[in-house]
């Protein structure tokens, strides 16, 4: 490996090796790792996301009242720095005496569940149904393609909201619902990767090769559909836990008292002209969260895709 | 040495095409007959659209033939069974004309090389990558290159990494789908010498598709001369570029560059005239003549059978035969008999050759 060092090739090589770590065998992990750092905000991205996860596994640590305990005595406390407010009550209180502190923190739970879930779910069905339509086409394919404009037809809440209320108003069926209204978008996407890509000469080359038709699917075609789908999933991410909001603000979502996040902001809604610290700190953290989502989303996908890393 | 390693026989592949509601027949490639040798290189030569790449397709089991007879080693293609098919996989592969297309951007090259060996149980991982190592050195790239992705390499190098993949399930043949067209011309000189060199050292049969006759004099043994997917004229190399019969070869040797000046001056450029008919409505007849300088009355009525050459006795005659109408026709050479004087004693040399020399014209055929 260290021969005939001397040649200049070699020595712009030996230069890429101090910038980094560029051991023969790096593990995947720690490469993913070396290029994913050179984006500072996909870092910071996943500290916050880090950050978050952290709170929701610790939250009946961290939180220093209940979520669910009412105290009549401190009814819309304004935030400890205001005129008004006390340290007992970090962030204030809510119409009916909760401390919302303690209420963002054990919220976290729900809203990154509803995340993760309907992400996974949708993009599981998405890849599967759209990887199998691409690959083989034919009248399956306009069969399934055309069922997914249907679904895209309509107005993904009213859709949501139509199978929520068939399958009865928990949180459980809200995440099922937001799922199958959001895997179309998985299922096209997906399938338009996997035409472009199965007619490039390389899937061919496997073929020759003799790589069977399931290896080719999934290990061939589908790391190279990756790029649209992480940043999809990014994005849907907040859109998942916004719709969930929306269908706890029409009262088919999570149930009070339950402390989700689009829950309480649809709940205080009333008060955002008296008590703008109701309102105001549900919508930061889910801004927050969806913005760390999605700086994350990004690096993931420059990370993960050869041709975007310094060569 | 000279084995036959695959054998082709009256090869056909259509095409349906949809145009709007009707639905027309595309004849890719016509009744294409050829065989391959353990070391040896057929060359087939023709413009963009004439059949190479489907031929190409077709002897890599990319795609199946509608009619004819396909024969790798002992198996007939045709008629083989899923199985059999399988591991005649291993011997046939391809190397296509894009090095930046035919490598999974997401596959590090040691991954790519050892990815035709997964399905062999009686290779371990570790005899895997000592294979790949040993592979790549054999095209010239050194060993830390495998855990490097495509993207890092130069169009030649990539093309190197695709030859050596390609020579990783230990194949017979190789098809090259003009694998140093998309080069840059200093480059194209390595990558051929690397192919001539594995060639010999593998022994070998190469199919190798080309629109470069440069190129194909370099390394081809055998040329096949393809036009609208049809074989127009088939010898060995010598014969073909020293003597070619048919006025298609006679046309795509002579668009040529040649940098010899000398050469230059006293050969003149055949321009045919128009375009190649469009593979759908092929011309009746050869589908050549409308665009061929020889063209009488027979070519538009029936289409020529390709016919053995008789190498001794005629054959100067034959050339002068069929070149006299042409300098009469064509513009381009005012002193007819200048042109045949560098041809002359060229002529004995040709007739030494052993190869048969086949051709598809009927304008050849009369003037015998």
């Amino acid at each position: 490996m260290s021969q005939a060092i001397q040649t200049p090739e070699a020595t712009q090589e030996a230069r890429q090796a101090a910038d980094e770590p560029l051991a023969p065998r790096r593990s995947a992990l720690a490469e993913f790792w070396s290029y994913f750092r050179q984006s500072r905000g996909a870092v910071i991205g996943m500290a916050v996301f880090i950050a978050i996860c952290l709170v929701a596994i610790f939250a009946d640590v961290l939180a220093p009242h209940s979520a669910i305990e009412q105290n009549r005595e401190a009814l819309l406390t304004p935030p400890f720095w205001q005129e008004g407010g006390s340290t007992e009550y970090l962030l204030g209180t809510d119409a009916i005496g909760r401390d919302i502190l303690s209420r963002l923190i054990h919220g976290s739970r729900y809203s990154l569940a509803i995340g993760c879930v309907v992400v996974l779910l949708s993009l599981l069905i998405g890849i599967f149904i759209g990887l199998l339509s691409g690959f083989f086409g034919g009248t399956a394919d306009a069969v399934v393609m055309r069922l997914m404009d249907v679904i895209l037809a309509f107005p993904s809440l009213l859709l949501a909201l139509t199978l929520v209320a068939i399958l009865g108003p928990n949180l459980t069926n809200v995440m099922i619902a937001i799922a199958l209204t959001q895997q179309p978008h998985y299922v096209r996407l997906t399938r338009a990767a996997v035409l472009a890509e199965k007619r490039r000469d390389y899937v061919t080359a496997a073929r020759v090769s003799g790589v069977r038709t399931p290896r080719l699917m999934l290990v061939t075609i589908l790391p190279n559909c990756a790029a649209p789908l992480i940043v999809q999933a990014a994005l849907s991410f907040s859109t998942a836990i916004l719709d969930a909001a929306a269908l706890g603000f029409l009262g088919l979502g999570a149930q009070p008292p339950t402390p989700e996040w689009g829950t309480m902001l649809a709940e205080s809604r009333e008060f955002i002209l008296r008590a703008w610290w109701v309102v105001t700190f549900p919508g930061l953290a889910i801004l927050i969260t969806v913005l760390a989502i999605n700086l994350m989303g990004d690096g993931i996908r420059d990370a993960t895709d050869p041709r975007l890393k310094i060569g | 040495m000279d084995s036959v390693v695959l054998q082709a026989e009256n090869l056909s592949r259509r095409y349906a095409v949809r145009s709007g509601l009707r639905t027309e027949t595309l004849h890719a490639v016509r009744e294409v007959s050829f065989s391959l040798k353990s070391g040896r290189t057929l060359a087939v030569v023709g413009e963009s659209g004439c059949g190479k790449s489907t031929l190409a397709r077709m002897v890599t089991m990319i795609e199946h033939p509608d009619a004819g007879a396909l024969t790798i080693g002992d198996t007939n293609l045709m008629t083989a069974t899923a199985a059999q098919r399988r591991t005649l996989r291993s011997q046939v592969q391809i190397v296509f004309q894009n090095p930046y297309g035919s490598l999974n951007p997401r596959q590090k090259i040691f991954a790519a090389l050892e990815e035709p060996l997964r399905y062999r149980d009686d290779i371990s991982a570790s005899e895997r990558r000592k294979r790949a190592t040993e592979m790549l050195a054999q095209v010239g790239l050194r060993p830390e290159h495998g855990d490097r992705y495509p993207h890092m390499f130069s169009g030649g190098q990539r093309q190197r990494i695709a030859i050596a993949r390609a020579l990783m399930p230990e194949p017979q043949i190789l098809v090259l789908d003009e694998p140093v067209s998309a080069l840059d011309v200093s480059v194209q000189a390595q990558v051929l010498n690397l192919l001539a060199d594995l060639r010999k050292q593998f022994s070998l049969a190469y199919l190798f598709i080309s629109h470069d006759l440069s190129v194909v004099r370099h390394i081809a043994d055998e040329v096949l001369v393809m036009y609208m997917g049809r074989v127009q004229e088939q010898a060995d190399k010598h014969t073909l570029f020293d003597n070619p019969r048919h006025p298609y070869t006679r046309a795509l040797l002579s668009a040529t560059p040649n940098p010899d000046p000398a050469v230059r001056e006293d050969k003149r450029r055949i321009l045919l005239k128009g375009e190649t008919p469009s593979p759908m409505a092929p011309p009746s007849g050869c589908t050549f003549h409308p665009r061929c300088p020889l063209a009488f009355a027979r070519c538009s009525g029936e289409s020529p059978v390709l016919l053995e050459q008789t190498q001794q006795g005629g054959q100067g005659q034959a050339t002068e035969a069929v070149q006299a109408p042409q300098s009469t026709q064509s513009t381009q050479t005012p002193q007819g008999g200048q042109e045949q004087a560098p041809q002359a004693p060229q002529a004995p040399q040709t007739g030494t050759g052993m190869a048969s020399h086949a051709v598809a014209c009927h304008a050849v055929e009369e003037s015998r």
